[in-house]
């Protein structure tokens, strides 16, 4: 189906059914419950989960499969995001222009970053595209004010023309993003058994971007295309002497990702018309390469279990302060329990970006497979000791080799 | 006139002369070795015919065009592929795949976006692929990773990648150094199939006489970046100059 | 003429910190073969020690002094620093008032040995695997590094002045024999370049003269060949990163007055420093300190008025203009040996 072999068709129906009941998985615990603050099934929330997991698998079309790791990605999200919110404020808040020029402007620039930084590979790339990417964000809080909005950001306004749409609706206020007149911050409730399930609009948009996003790149993956790309990063020393030339390989490899993170950044800006600059920043950069890496580079599904791993752990983490400690704690006597909040407490709350470090420090030192890897070292030790002996290492279902490098 | 025709090269690293005044001529559908001491020459040779050097002086035309300015790739696309002294393959990809780049190379050119065709969906390439893996005694590795072959399995495929391209001049890079006698003798006689099995032009540069002697049909002796003697195996053995240049260098 | 010279002074001071970073950055990864993207993060502790130290200097007791009242009548109390109490009212506040240059003894051993845990804990496992997993390792320490001050610190600027005999400025000019007002330059400024030309000084001179150094030297040219004599090289290795470490630690110990010291004040150094070591050339000491020197008098110089109205945003990208096209016309930097970073 498709285009696709049977097994693929498989994981990619299961890929579909677990985005569409997402409301339902990220909401396990009754609203009663003390373990209500664990769930996921806000719309806003749920919405992050489809959004970094399309900017994550588009990183890792071009990490994973050629090894080049860009330190800019930011830069393209960030305009993508800058072109969608001036789609609404010119011509409509309907979502669909905002997406397609987010799409097509983020494809030029990285065309742009990327003609001129894969011009050399390893750390030097990095550094260009590190270096390019701080030099747009520096350029969007200063002298492209008058695009960006400098600090303040890019919002949409009472006075903007919106030529198909309306300035402002009847009341005054101004209008709603929306697809064809379905709101994206309208939802859905559904209370069945003390749960609250939220189907959210935007959500869904999201959903069916992120499933389409996902199947392009698993026709990549499988592609000749994606094969070359593997090759780009396994030797680059045999693929010109066979005849190939790596470079347009990368360029296009580094603008398709770019065009995800450009998809990624309109989407962003549909669900919250909103562009600031330090979506820019190269400490947002970092965190998709995190994300990828945590998930596990050139995987298939790692991107996405990254993504969504580190948007979870960030919003239930920052949401733990010493009053929820104490409330998990108390079952241990007064002085115990004072001294194990004090231990925790750093490390939650505001401390997330703590946990994540040393998370991420550990997965590189230990795990560089990311938690596909991990998944499949936990499966393999399963299946030898279910019939011992017989060592049946089957390695990695729907993935190439993933050992994350940069191509030298 | 040959196939590859190489004429008056010079080549300076330096104070260095790694090559003086080299002329050389291979013909087609020969195997042609290029043998002669340390420091004569030879790599720096090879490099200047895949257009990773450029000469100083002189051309090197191959079919009539110059390959001097071209890159890598463009080179194999005039049809030579090269085998390395270390075999230079894909590692973390299959037999299959390493075989089927090439294929792909060679029918589609240095670059085309094939995004959504599935790699199955090849089926000629597959096919070539499985033919050449055949040719070499590899169809039974065929889903293996290419980094957890032997090292002789690597050379063979490394010489099944550029086979399978069917090119008009190979090269080969002492393609049995470091290689144990047993290892040395598969590989001669690998070459010797191959050179028998197809209209192909190899050109050799080795150290191992054995191995250029079993294989060689025209020999160039080169010493100090310039040419020695060219001639045959037969005349070359007992060549008082080659003699010279060989003992001069144990003694020396 | 004046404007010229005012100009690159103004640079010195940024320039100063450029460079002594990016030598930090270029001897690890010109010894270790590691590319450390916490180096920033090393700044940064360097500049908090000397935070902690003016915080230790100032702890203070209280004593009810029952001569003294309060606004309410009751016996006043009175706070006194400990070092005031041990060394006298007057040495005491000197001792206050040098807390920064005395950060300076406070983070050498801080640093040396923050720079050895590092080494031997982290990056030591990390100099066989690729350029990426170090870039990526060491960016996650930097995260936590960054993180952990944070917390203790907290997130705004601390303000921490220089002894008060170097506050203020001083009419450069005049000494040049210019007209007085032409050119004034803070004294603290000129002691932050005068400072990092001693410390660079060292550095090389250590590497220099001494058969450490000679080692060190040899190794980064040729590491296995040094390997292969049977010198430890590790261990000088190690040692090579503590004092990379303490170069880090010291620039940001001096930099405090200048720049109230933030967590991420390493970050925003890290960035610029390792476009300056690619200007420099990738492993050349004397390209980092150069390239430093350099792109901060550049930076200067492009921060002038009349190049912005001509060129708009200029001062805020032109170090990475340079870096840009360095990287795209002369691959190796100014100073690069050949081939290091050619494809």
């Amino acid at each position: 189906m498709l285009g696709l072999n049977q097994k693929d068709t498989k994981f990619l129906l299961i890929v579909v059914a677990l985005t569409l009941l997402t409301p339902f998985l990220t909401q396990p615990f009754a609203e009663s419950s003390g373990l209500a603050q664990f769930n996921a099934g806000y719309p806003d929330l749920m919405q992050r989960f489809a959004i970094y997991g399309i900017f994550a698998i588009g990183f890792n079309i071009l990490f994973g499969l050629t090894g080049y790791l860009s330190f800019g990605h930011a830069a393209f999200l960030g305009v993508g995001s800058y072109s969608a919110v001036w789609m609404m404020k010119l011509l409509t808040t309907n979502v669909i222009p905002g997406i397609i020029l987010a799409i097509v402007v983020s494809g030029l620039f990285a065309l742009l970053i990327g003609y001129v930084s894969l011009r050399r590979s390893g750390i030097y790339f990095s550094i260009l595209t590190l270096a390019l990417a701080q030099m747009s964000f520096n350029l969007a809080y200063s002298v492209l004010t008058p695009i960006t909005n400098g600090e303040t950001g890019l919002q949409l306004t009472l006075n903007d023309p919106r030529i198909l749409g309306v300035t402002a609706t009847p009341d005054g206020s101004i209008p709603a993003t929306h697809l064809f007149g379905l709101e994206m911050k309208s939802s859905a409730q559904w209370e069945v058994f003390g749960h609250l399930f939220t189907f959210n609009v935007g959500y869904y948009f999201c959903a069916v971007m992120a499933i389409i996003a996902f199947y392009l790149s698993l026709r990549i993956f499988r592609s000749p295309f994606g094969m070359m790309l593997r090759a780009v990063k396994t030797n680059q020393t045999r693929m010109s002497y066979t005849g190939l030339n790596a470079r347009p390989y990368t360029l296009a490899a580094f603008v398709i990702s770019g065009m995800y993170a450009g998809l990624a950044g309109g989407l962003l800006a549909s669900m919250d018309p909103l562009a600031g600059a330090e979506r820019m920043q190269w400490t947002a950069s970092g965190e998709v390469v995190i994300m990828t890496i945590l998930g596990g580079a050139g995987t298939l599904m790692g991107p996405v279990l990254g993504a969504g791993f580190i948007k979870y752990f960030e919003n239930i983490f920052s949401k733990i302060n010493d009053g929820v400690l104490h409330g998990w704690f108390a079952f241990l006597p007064d002085g115990l329990e004072d001294f194990v909040v004090f231990l925790i407490h750093p490390f939650v709350g505001k401390g997330w970006h703590l946990t994540l470090g040393l998370l991420f420090m550990l997965v590189v030192t230990f795990l560089p497979g990311g938690l596909m890897e991990g998944g499949n070292r936990i499966s393999r030790w399963y299946k030898n000791r279910r019939n011992k002996g017989t060592d049946t290492d089957e390695g990695t279902p729907h993935a190439p080799k993933s050992t994350p490098h940069v191509a030298e | 006139m040959g196939i590859l025709e190489v004429k008056n090269v010079g080549k300076r690293f330096g104070g260095l002369q790694a090559l003086g005044d080299v002329n050389l001529s291979v013909a087609e559908n020969t195997v042609h070795a290029i043998i002669g001491p340390n420091g004569a020459g030879k790599s720096t040779l090879l490099n200047v015919l895949v257009g990773k050097l450029i000469p100083d002086t002189g051309s090197v035309m191959f079919d009539g065009q110059s390959v001097l300015g071209r890159k890598p790739h463009e080179i194999n696309q005039m049809g030579i592929s090269r085998v390395f002294q270390t075999p230079e393959i894909f590692s973390d990809l299959t037999v299959l795949e390493n075989v089927m780049i090439p294929c792909f190379a060679k029918r589609d050119g240095a670059y085309r976006m094939h995004a959504f065709e599935t790699v199955e969906d090849e089926v000629d390439i597959v096919q070539k692929a499985e033919q050449m893996l055949l040719d070499v005694n590899m169809q039974d590795k065929l889903r293996m990773t290419a980094s957890s072959l032997s090292r002789g399995d690597k050379r063979r495929l490394e010489m099944a990648m550029c086979l399978v391209q069917e090119p008009r001049l190979l090269l080969l890079d002492e393609p049995t150094a470091g290689m144990a006698r047993a290892d040395t003798n598969n590989t001669i006689d690998l070459l010797k199939e191959i050179k028998d099995s197809r209209d192909i032009t190899m050109a050799i540069i080795e150290h191992d006489m054995h191995v250029v002697f079993s294989l060689a049909e025209r020999i160039t002796v080169l010493a100090q970046g310039t040419p020695l003697v060219e001639d045959t195996p037969e005349n070359i053995k007992g060549h008082p100059k080659v003699q010279e240049a060989y003992l001069g260098q144990a003694h020396g | 003429m004046d404007t010229f010279l005012l100009q690159i002074l103004n640079g010195l001071d940024k320039g100063s910190a450029y460079a002594l970073i990016a030598l930090g950055l270029t001897l690890i990864f010109g010894t270790l073969g590691v590319v450390n993207f916490a180096h920033g993060a090393l700044f940064m502790i360097g500049a908090f020690c000397a935070v902690t130290l003016s915080r230790i200097l100032n702890l203070s007791y209280e004593t009810i002094d029952p001569e003294k009242k309060d606004f309410l009548g009751n016996p006043a109390v009175v706070k006194t620093t400990y070092v005031e109490s041990w060394f006298g009212p007057e040495a005491g506040a000197w001792i206050i008032d040098w807390a920064v240059p005395l950060g300076i003894l406070f983070a050498i051993p801080i640093m040396l040995l923050i720079g050895y845990v590092m080494e031997r804990g982290l990056i030591k496992h990390f100099y066989k695997r690729p350029h990426a997993d170090q870039i990526l390792v060491t960016f996650g320490l930097a995260i936590v590094l960054q993180e952990v001050i944070k917390y203790f610190y907290g997130a705004n600027p601390i303000p921490t002045p220089a002894p008060s005999a170097f506050k203020g400025s001083f009419d450069f000019g005049v000494l040049l024999g210019m007209d007085p007002n032409v050119i004034i330059y803070p004294y603290w400024r000129m002691i932050y370049f005068t400072f990092s030309l001693v410390v660079i000084g060292a550095v090389f001179s250590f590497l220099q003269f001494t058969t450490f150094g000679m080692v060190v030297r040899a190794g980064m040219a040729d590491r296995e060949t040094v390997g292969l004599l049977g010198i430890n090289i590790d261990k000088r290795f190690t040692i090579m990163f503590g004092i990379a470490a303490a170069v880090a630690g010291l620039a940001g110990v001096m930099y405090t007055p200048i720049n109230s010291p933030n967590y991420h004040m390493g970050m925003d150094f890290l960035v610029l420093s390792f476009v300056v070591v690619v200007v420099g050339g990738m492993g050349s000491l004397p390209g980092a300190v150069l390239a430093g020197f350099l792109l901060g008098i550049l930076e200067s110089f492009a921060s002038m008025n009349w190049i912005k109205d001509i060129l708009p945003g200029i001062d805020q990208i032109i170090i990475y203009l340079v870096a840009i096209i360095i990287l795209l016309t002369r691959p190796r930097g100014l100073m690069g040996r050949k081939g290091v970073m050619e494809e």
